[in-house]
C-alpha cells in the first residue's frame, strides 16, 4: 500500500510483561476513515493510544517498532508530546466532559496552546460545535455546565472539544458505544463531513457500524494484524479464515 | 431459630451498650467543659491579658499566640503538604523511594509529639539559633502537623478520576497543566479539610511547644517571629498544674475557649467535605 | 496545518512549568529528610549519655538526676504499665464499637458516631488532662480508697480513651475491606447476621485489627500531656498489681517535666535526648509494621 498519513513499523507493545500488540505493521491513508476492529482484548484501543503517545501515562510498559506521522517518528526523544498530542486528537468510548461550562470544556486545549484572544477563541468555540453537528442545540447556554446536556450530546461536545485544536488525525475510540440509534446516526454523519479535512482512525462499537464507515478497514485477533484491506472488499470477501468467521458472527 | 435470632438481638444490644460506653463519655467531657466554663467565659476574660499571678483576668496573649501559632504553622505546612501531595498523588512511580517517603509519613505520623518538642529544641532553638520563638515553634509544629495534611488531601486528589488526566493530556495539556487547571480545582474542598484538619491539631499540641516557643507568663503580646509567646494549651497546663491557688473559674474558661476553637474547626472541616462532596459533578 | 507539523519537532521548553515541578519533586522528598532530621538531632544530643553515664546507673531502678542516678527502668516500665493497662481498656470497646458502627449501625446512626469518633481524636491532650484530674481523679480515690487519685489507672483510662479513635477508624477500615461476597455466602447458607461478623468477618479482618491495636498502642506510648498531668509523676519501679492505683512516671512525662530546668549540653539533658530515642525507635518499629502491612495489602489486591 501507498505510503500513508501515519505509518504503524512492526510495532510490539507490552503492558505488565503481556504483548498486547505483535509485530503490527500499517499504513493508515489520509482524508479516509480506517477503522480497527476485531473481538475486544484485540489491541485496538492501546494502538490508537500509541498514536498519541497518551500510553506514555501508564508504567510498566515496553515498546518496539516505529510509528511515523508525515515520515517522522513521534517516538524520537525531539518530539514535543503536548504538541504531537495537538496534532493527533482523540475521543473516548465514555464522553469524559471535564468539570466546567460547554465554553469551557471546548476552549480547554486552545487555552493551553497559548491562545487567549476572545474573538479567536469565539470563532474556534462556534466552528468546532458546528462541525460536530452540536452549535445548533447548544448556542444559547455555552455557559451552562457541560454535565447538564444528554449522553449524545456530551459526546459530540468531546469530538467538538477535540477539534477545537484542527488535528490533522482524529483517533476515535467507540465514541458511540453508549448512546442511542439517533446519535449515533448523527456522529456517523459528520464523520462523513470531517474526513474531507482530517484523517480518522475509528475503533466501532460494532461489525455494522465497521462496516458503514469504513474507507479502509484492519481486523485485530489477539495483538495481531490479520488482514488489512479497502473496506468493503473485507467485509464481502475475507481472505482470512478468522476475519470471516468474525465478520459473519461465527467467531466463538 | 428463636434461640439464635435471641443470640443476635442480645449481641447487637451488647454492642450498642459498648458504643455508648465509648460516645457518652466524649459528650459528658465536652458538655462540662462547656457547662463549667460558661461562667467564666465574658468580654473581658478573652479581651484582658492576667495579672495578680495570673489569678485574675483573661487570657488574650494565650488566644493571640495560639493564633500567630496556628498562622505560622499554616504558612509552612501548607507550601510544604500541597507540593509533597501532589508529588505523592501526580508525580511518584511505585518505586522503593516511593515507598521510602510513604513510610516516612507513616512516621511523621507516629512520632510521640513530646519527641518533636526534642527535635524543636535540638534543630531550630540551638543549632539554628532561634531561640525560644514563634518561629521555631511554628516550624516544630508544621512538620508535625504534615502527615495529616497529606493524607487528608491525596486521598483527595485520588478521588479525581484518572480519565479527567487522561482527557487534558489528550488535548495537549501538560501533566502539571492537567493538575493546575482539572486536579487541584477539583481536589481542593478536600485538601482545605486536610489542611483545617493539621492545623488543629496543631492549636491543640501543647508538648512540641514546651520547649520551643510557650512562655509561662507574658503580658504582652509578641512583636516578631522571634519572641516568645504565651498559647493556650500551654496555658491551660501551667495553671492547672503549676500555679497553686488558682481559681477553678479561670481554668474552665481557658479549657472552654481552647475546646471551642479546635472544635468549630473540626466542624468546619466537616461542612465543607460534606457540602462539596453532595456538590461535585463526578 | 503544514507548518505546525514542522514546529512540534522542536521541544518548547517552559520555564516556570520546569521550577514547578522540581519543587513538587523537592517537597515530596522533603518528608523523608525530616525524619532523618528528627533521628539526627535526638542521636546528636542523646547519644552522649552512653559514655558520661555507665549502663549499669542508666539500666538502674533509680531515676534521681539531681543526684546522679539516671536509672530509666522506673520510666521504661511506667510507661509500659500505663499503655498496657490503657490498650487492655481500650480493645474491647474499640473492636466491640468498630464493629457497631461497621456492621450493625444503620445508615443515618453511622453518620452520626463517625464524626463523634473524630471529635474525641480532635480534643487536645491538655484538655482531656484537665478533665482527668478535676473529676476522674478524684473519683478514682473516692471509690477504690486509694490516697491519691493521679494513679496509673486514671492515667490508662484517660489514654485508652486518647487511642480509641485510631483503633476504631482502622478496624473499622478493616472490616470494610472483607470482601462482601463472604458476607453473602455465610447468609446465604443460613447464618445469622450474627454469626456471620464473629465467624467470617472479623476472622476474616484479625491482621486489619491487630494492627488498629498496635498504632493505638504507640498513640498511648507517645501521649504526653494527659499522662504527665493524670498519673501523677513517680518514678518508682510498678512491680505488683497493687501499683495500678499507685502513681507512676511515664518516659515522656519525664521528658516533658524536666526538660525546661536542665543545663543546656548536660548529663541531665543528654539522658532526656536518650529517652527521646527509645521513643522514636519505639514509635518507628510499630509503624514499620503497619506500613510494611499496608504494602503488602496493596501488592496482593493492587489494580495494577
Amino acid at each position: 500500500m501507498v505510503d500513508g498519513k501515519i505509518v504503524i513499523d512492526d510495532v510490539s507493545y507490552a503492558y505488565g510483561g503481556d504483548w498486547i500488540l505483535r509485530n503490527v505493521t500499517l499504513h493508515v491513508p489520509p482524508n479516509a476513515v480506517t477503522v480497527f476492529f476485531g473481538p475486544a482484548g484485540g489491541g485496538k484501543t492501546t494502538l490508537l493510544r500509541l498514536i498519541n503517545r497518551l500510553n506514555d501515562l501508564v508504567e510498566d510498559t515496553e515498546m518496539s517498532g516505529r510509528i511515523l506521522l508525515d515520515g517522522k517518528d513521534i517516538y524520537d526523544r525531539r518530539v514535543n508530546v503536548p504538541n504531537l498530542r495537538r496534532r493527533v486528537g482523540m475521543v473516548f468510548a465514555l464522553p469524559l466532559p471535564i468539570p466546567g461550562t460547554i465554553r469551557e470544556n471546548v476552549l480547554y486545549g486552545p487555552k493551553l496552546a497559548g491562545m487567549n484572544n476572545p474573538d479567536q477563541l469565539g470563532d474556534i468555540l462556534e466552528r468546532s460545535l458546528m462541525q460536530a453537528a452540536l452549535w445548533d442545540e447548544v448556542k444559547d447556554r455555552l455557559d451552562s455546565p457541560a454535565t447538564a446536556l444528554s449522553g449524545g450530546q456530551q459526546q459530540r461536545l468531546c469530538i467538538a472539544r477535540s477539534l477545537s485544536l484542527e488535528p490533522e488525525v482524529l483517533l476515535l475510540d467507540e465514541p458511540t458505544s453508549g448512546l442511542d440509534p439517533i446519535s449515533t446516526r448523527k456522529v456517523e454523519e459528520s464523520l462523513y463531513e470531517l474526513k474531507q479535512n482530517y484523517t480518522i482512525i475509528l475503533v466501532p462499537h460494532s461489525v455494522q457500524q465497521a462496516a458503514r464507515v469504513a474507507d479502509y478497514a484492519a481486523f485485530f485477533l489477539m495483538g495481531e494484524l490479520v488482514e488489512y484491506r479497502p473496506g468493503v472488499d473485507i467485509f464481502v470477501a475475507p481472505r482470512d479464515k478468522r476475519t470471516e468467521d468474525y465478520v459473519t458472527g461465527r467467531f466463538g | 431459630m428463636i434461640n439464635r435470632m435471641g443470640m443476635q438481638k442480645a449481641g447487637f444490644v451488647l454492642l450498642g451498650a459498648t458504643t455508648l460506653v465509648v460516645v457518652i463519655p466524649i459528650l459528658l467531657v465536652i458538655g462540662y467543659i462547656i457547662y463549667e466554663g460558661m461562667e467564666a467565659l465574658s468580654w473581658q476574660f478573652i479581651r484582658a491579658a492576667p495579672f495578680d499571678g495570673m489569678k485574675q483576668g483573661g487570657i488574650f496573649p494565650a488566644i493571640v499566640g495560639t493564633l500567630l501559632l496556628t498562622l505560622g504553622t499554616a504558612l509552612v505546612a501548607i507550601p510544604i503538604g500541597v507540593g509533597g501531595t501532589v508529588y505523592l498523588a501526580e508525580y511518584a512511580r511505585d518505586t522503593w523511594l516511593t515507598r521510602c517517603i510513604r513510610l516516612a509519613i507513616i512516621n511523621l505520623a507516629g512520632i510521640p509529639s513530646i519527641v518533636y518538642g526534642l527535635f524543636g529544641l535540638g534543630m531550630f532553638v540551638l543549632f539554628l539559633k532561634m531561640g525560644t520563638s514563634i518561629m521555631a515553634g511554628a516550624l516544630t509544629l508544621a512538620i508535625m502537623t504534615l502527615p495529616v495534611i497529606i493524607s487528608t488531601a491525596e486521598e483527595a486528589l485520588r478521588a479525581v478520576p484518572t480519565e479527567f488526566r487522561t482527557v487534558s493530556a489528550s488535548l495537549g495539556g501538560t501533566r502539571w497543566q492537567g493538575i493546575r487547571y482539572i486536579i487541584l480545582p477539583q481536589a481542593l474542598p478536600g485538601i482545605i479539610t486536610g489542611i483545617i484538619l493539621g492545623l488543629l491539631r496543631a492549636a491543640g499540641e501543647t508538648a512540641p511547644i514546651l520547649f520551643t516557643v510557650a512562655a509561662f507568663f507574658l503580658p504582652h503580646l509578641p512583636q516578631s517571629p522571634f519572641d516568645q509567646t504565651m498559647a493556650l494549651p500551654y496555658h491551660l497546663y501551667v495553671i492547672s498544674t503549676q500555679v497553686p491557688g488558682m481559681p477553678d473559674s479561670i481554668k474552665y474558661g481557658t479549657a472552654l475557649v481552647l475546646l471551642a476553637l479546635v472544635l468549630s474547626m473540626n466542624i468546619a472541616a466537616s461542612i465543607i467535605r460534606s457540602y462539596f462532596r453532595r456538590r461535585r459533578q463526578w | 496545518m503544514m507548518s505546525q507539523a514542522e514546529t512540534s519537532e522542536k521541544p518548547q521548553f517552559i520555564w516556570t512549568e520546569f521550577v514547578i515541578e522540581a519543587s513538587i519533586r523537592v517537597l515530596g522528598f522533603s518528608t523523608i529528610g525530616f525524619v532523618l532530621l528528627i533521628f539526627l538531632f535526638l542521636l546528636l544530643e542523646g547519644v552522649p549519655v552512653f559514655w558520661e553515664v555507665p549502663l549499669k546507673n542508666l539500666f538502674g531502678t533509680r531515676w534521681y538526676p539531681n543526684f546522679g542516678y539516671f536509672g530509666t527502668l522506673p520510666l521504661i516500665f511506667g510507661s509500659a504499665f500505663v499503655t498496657l493497662t490503657a490498650i487492655i481498656i481500650a480493645l474491647p470497646l474499640g473492636v466491640l464499637t468498630a464493629v457497631f458502627i461497621r456492621e450493625v449501625a444503620p445508615e443515618w446512626l453511622r453518620e452520626i458516631l463517625k464524626p463523634m469518633v473524630e471529635v474525641l481524636a480532635g480534643i487536645p491532650s491538655v484538655v482531656l488532662g484537665f478533665f482527668g484530674m478535676i473529676v476522674i481523679a478524684p473519683l478514682v480515690r473516692v471509690i477504690f480508697n486509694a490516697p491519691t487519685g493521679l494513679t496509673v489507672f486514671s492515667g490508662a483510662l484517660v489514654l485508652a480513651y486518647m487511642s480509641l479513635p485510631t483503633i476504631i477508624s482502622v478496624a473499622e477500615d478493616a472490616l470494610d475491606a472483607v470482601p462482601k461476597s463472604y458476607r453473602d455466602a455465610a447468609l446465604a447458607m443460613g447464618a445469622t447476621q450474627w454469626q456471620t461478623i464473629w465467624h467470617v468477618v472479623v476472622p476474616a479482618a484479625r491482621s486489619g485489627i491487630a494492627m488498629a491495636v498496635m498504632l493505638g498502642m504507640g498513640r498511648a506510648i507517645g501521649e504526653t500531656m494527659a499522662v504527665m498531668m493524670v498519673t501523677g509523676n513517680a518514678a518508682r519501679m510498678p512491680l505488683d498489681l497493687g501499683s495500678l492505683f499507685m502513681p507512676a512516671r511515664t518516659m515522656t512525662a519525664t521528658i516533658a517535666a524536666e526538660m525546661g530546668e536542665v543545663a543546656r549540653g548536660g548529663i541531665h539533658y543528654h539522658a532526656l535526648f536518650g529517652i527521646g530515642i527509645i521513643l522514636f525507635l519505639l514509635t518507628f518499629i510499630i509503624n514499620l509494621a503497619a506500613a510494611l502491612a499496608i504494602f503488602r495489602k496493596q501488592r496482593r489486591g493492587g489494580l495494577r
